[in-house]
C-alpha cells in the first residue's frame, strides 16, 4: 500500500507541481494517475520511488517514510518503466533485464536464466535475447522495460506513459497484456497516462489530478464516468463518457437463437450468418442459394457471453452487416443473437437498478 | 624525392642512438606520456562535469582556452622554468591532449540517453554506478573519438622537443634544418605522418574492439532484425556547445 499524505513538491523555480496531495493507492490494484500535461502526473509518480524529494508531507510505502532510509535501496524494490523504455543501448537485451537482479547480487547465471523467463512472460521471442535494444521496434522496447522493471520480483511496479511512444494497435495489444499479467500478478501498479481511455480500461481506480497538482476525483472508472465530481472532471473525462460508461455495466443479455449456415449449404433469404465446421462465425450472406465462400461478407465484431461488457454487445450489434450482433461463447462458437434494442432495454434496466 | 628515399634506405640511418628506431621510440615515448597525463586530467573532469549535467561552460571554455596556447611558447616558457628535460616536454604536449580528451569525455558522458540515467537511478544504481555502468560505456566512442584526436595532435606536435634540445623524430627536422640536409628533412616530415597514421589505425581497432555493437550505427548483428526507430529526441535536449572532438585539428 502506497500513502500520499499532505504531499506537496514545489520546485526551486517556484513551480508548484503537486499540491497537498492526500492518496492512498490499494496493494495490489491498478491506480491510474490521469489528467492534462504538466498537472504533476509525473511528480507524483516519482515522489514514490524517491526521484523526486516532497517538499512537504510523506509519502509511505508499506507503511514506511521513502525518505527514511536508502534510495537506491528502496528504488531496487520498485520496478520503474518510463516512456521512451529507457533501456541501455550498449547491452542486450537479456543484460538489460538482468540489470536488477545483478545490482542486487544475484549471480550471472541465475540473473540471465531469469531474464530468459521474463522475455518469455511477456511474449518476447527468444531469439531476442542477445539483441540490442536499437534493434528492437518501440513496442517490443516497451516488453522489455516492462521485463527489466518485472526482474526482481519486486511488489510495487511505477510506469509513467509507458505506452504512449508506440501506435494505437501495438498500445491495445500492451495494454490487454498487462492486464493478462497483472492478473497472474496482482503488483501494486500506478500507472500515468494523459489518455482517458487507457486510464479507465487500466485502472482500478482513477485519480484525475488538475492543472496546478490537485486531485479532482480519485475513483473507480465506473463512477468517474457516471458521477463526475465537478466540471473539469466531466469535461476531462469527455463527451463520450457516457458511451464509455457501458463498458462497466454487465448485465446478462438476453440472446435469441441464431440460425447458422455451412460453406456450401443453401441459404434461406435474408441475412445469414455463416460458420466453418466448429460453429465458430465466418462472416454473413445475403439472398438464397447455396453459399460460397467469395461471397461472404465480414461480420462486425463479437461479443462474448458472460464478458460482461455491454459496450461490447452494443459494438456487436451495430457493426454486424444484418443488424443483428453475434455472441459467442468461451470457444468462439456462436451462442446466439441480439440486437441494439436489446442492448439499449439492459442499459434502461441497469440504470434503473442502480437509481433504486 | 629520390635523396629522401635514399636517406631513408640509408642502413646508417637505422642504428644507434640517434638512427630512426630510437627516434622513433623517443618519440612515441614522449607521446605516451603526454596522452597518460592528459587523460589523467581530463577525463575524470570531463566523466565527472558530464555527469552532474551542469558546468559545460566551464569545460568548453577552457578547453577552448587550452586550443589558444602558443604550443612553442609554452615549451619554452616550461624549459625556462623546469630547465631541459622529460618534464616540461610532457607537459607542454599534455596541454595539447587535454581539449580533446575532456570535450569527448564531457560531451560522450552529457549526450547519454537522460532516459536511460534516468531508467538506471530509478532501477536503484547508485551515482558511481550510474556513471561506470551506464555512462561511461555509452560514451565510449566519443571517448575514443577524443583520445584519437589527442594523439594525433600530440604525435604530430611532439617534433617541438627537439626544438629544446630533446629526442624523438623533430631531431630530424632540427639538425636537419641546421645543416641544410633536406632530405633529412622530408625523412623526418614522413615518419612523423606515417606514425601519426599508424596509431589512428591502431586505434581505430581498439574502438571497433572495445564499444559495445549495440552502440555501432550500423553494426546490425542478424540480417534479420526489425530495424528499431530511432529513439524520439529528449522531450529537452539542451544544446552541447563542445566542438566535435574527432579529428584532428590543425
Ligand atoms: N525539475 C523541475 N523544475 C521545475 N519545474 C518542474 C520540474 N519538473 C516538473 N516541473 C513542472 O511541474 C509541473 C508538473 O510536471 P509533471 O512532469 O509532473 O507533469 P505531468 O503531469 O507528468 O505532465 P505530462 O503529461 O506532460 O508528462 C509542470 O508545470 C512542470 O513544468
Ligand atoms: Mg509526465
Amino acid at each position: 500500500m502506497i500513502e500520499f499524505r499532505g504531499v506537496t513538491k514545489r520546485f526551486p523555480d517556484g513551480t508548484v507541481a503537486v499540491d497537498g496531495l492526500d492518496l492512498t493507492v490499494d496493494a495490489g490494484k491498478v491506480t491510474v494517475f490521469v489528467g492534462p500535461s504538466g498537472c504533476g502526473k509525473t511528480t507524483s509518480l516519482r515522489m514514490i520511488n524517491r526521484m523526486i524529494a516532497p517538499t512537504e508531507g510523506t509519502v509511505t510505502v508499506d507503511g514506511r517514510d521513502v525518505m527514511s532510509g536508502d534510495a537506491a535501496e528502496l528504488r531496487r524494490g520498485i520496478g520503474y518503466v518510463i516512456q521512451q523504455a529507457g533501456l541501455f543501448p550498449h547491452k542486450t537485451i537479456r543484460d538489460n533485464i538482468a540489470t536488477v537482479p545483478l545490482l542486487l547480487g544475484w549471480s550471472r547465471r541465475k540473473a540471465r536464466a531469469r531474464a530468459d523467463e521474463l522475455m518469455e512472460v511477456v511474449g518476447l521471442a527468444p531469439e531476442m535475447a542477445s539483441r540490442y535494444p536499437a534493434q528492437l521496434s518501440g513496442g517490443q522496447q516497451q516488453r522489455v522495460g516492462v521485463a527489466r522493471a518485472l526482474a526482481a520480483d519486486p511488489p510495487v511496479l511505477l510506469m509513467d506513459e509507458p505506452f504512449s511512444a508506440v501506435d494505437p494497435v501495438v498500445r491495445e495489444s500492451l495494454q490487454e497484456e498487462l492486464l493478462r499479467l497483472q492478473g497472474e500478478l496482482g503488483k501494486t501498479i500506478v500507472f500515468v497516462t494523459h489518455d482517458i481511455d487507457e486510464a479507465v480500461k487500466l485502472g482500478d481506480k482513477v485519480a484525475v489530478f488538475r492543472t496546478g497538482g490537485v486531485l479532482a476525483q480519485y475513483d473507480e472508472p465506473g463512477v468517474l464516468l457516471d458521477r463526475p465530481a465537478d466540471g473539469f472532471v466531466d469535461g476531462f473525462v469527455g463527451r463520450d463518457r457516457g458511451y464509455r460508461k457501458l463498458g462497466f455495466l454487465s448485465d446478462e443479455l438476453p440472446l435469441v437463437e441464431l440460425p447458422t449456415v455451412g460453406v456450401g449449404d443453401p441459404a434461406p433469404e435474408g441475412w445469414s450468418l455463416v460458420v466453418d465446421p466448429d460453429g465458430r462465425p465466418l462472416g454473413w450472406v445475403q439472398g438464397g442459394g447455396s453459399v460460397e465462400e467469395a461471397a461472404v461478407v465480414p461480420g462486425g465484431s463479437l461479443y462474448e457471453v458472460g464478458s460482461g461488457s455491454l459496450r461490447s454487445a452494443l459494438d456487436a450489434a451495430l457493426s454486424s452487416p444484418s443488424g443483428r450482433g453475434v455472441a459467442v461463447d468461451g470457444d468462439g462458437r456462436v451462442a446466439g443473437a441480439l440486437s441494439a434494442d436489446d442492448v439499449l432495454r439492459a442499459l434502461a434496466a441497469s440504470r434503473a437498478d442502480e437509481a433504486a | 624525392m629520390n635523396a629522401l628515399f635514399s636517406w631513408l634506405a640509408d642502413p646508417a640511418h637505422w642504428s644507434g642512438s640517434a638512427g630512426i628506431p630510437a627516434r622513433l621510440v623517443e618519440h612515441l615515448w614522449y607521446s605516451v606520456l603526454a596522452l597518460a597525463l592528459g587523460a589523467v586530467v581530463a577525463l575524470p573532469i570531463g566523466a565527472l562535469v558530464g555527469h552532474g549535467r551542469r558546468g559545460g561552460f566551464l569545460i568548453v571554455g577552457s578547453a577552448n582556452g587550452m586550443r589558444a596556447l602558443p604550443e612553442l611558447g609554452l615549451l619554452t616558457l616550461l624549459v625556462l622554468l623546469m630547465g631541459i628535460g622529460l618534464l616540461p616536454v610532457t607537459l607542454a604536449l599534455a596541454v595539447l591532449a587535454i581539449p580533446p580528451l575532456l570535450a569527448g569525455t564531457y560531451s560522450g558522458v552529457r549526450n547519454v540517453d537522460p532516459g536511460a540515467v534516468d531508467a538506471a537511478r530509478g532501477m536503484g544504481m547508485r551515482e558511481w554506478q550510474v556513471l561506470f555502468k551506464v555512462e561511461l560505456p555509452n560514451a565510449l566512442p566519443l571517448i575514443l573519438g577524443g583520445l584519437r584526436g589527442a594523439a594525433l595532435q600530440v604525435i604530430a606536435t611532439a617534433a617541438v622537443a627537439a626544438y629544446v634540445s630533446f629526442g624523438g623524430l623533430g631531431r630530424f627536422l632540427i639538425d636537419g634544418l641546421r645543416t641544410r640536409d633536406y632530405p633529412q628533412m622530408a625523412a623526418g616530415a614522413v615518419l612523423v605522418a606515417v606514425l601519426a597514421l599508424v596509431v589512428e589505425g591502431l586505434l581505430a581497432l581498439l574502438q571497433r574492439a572495445i564499444v559495445s555493437p549495440g552502440l555501432r550505427g550500423g553494426g546490425r548483428r542478424s540480417p534479420t532484425v526489425t530495424v528499431g526507430r530511432p529513439a524520439p529526441a529528449p522531450a529537452n535536449p539542451e544544446p552541447v556547445p563542445v566542438r566535435e572532438p574527432a579529428g584532428a585539428e590543425p
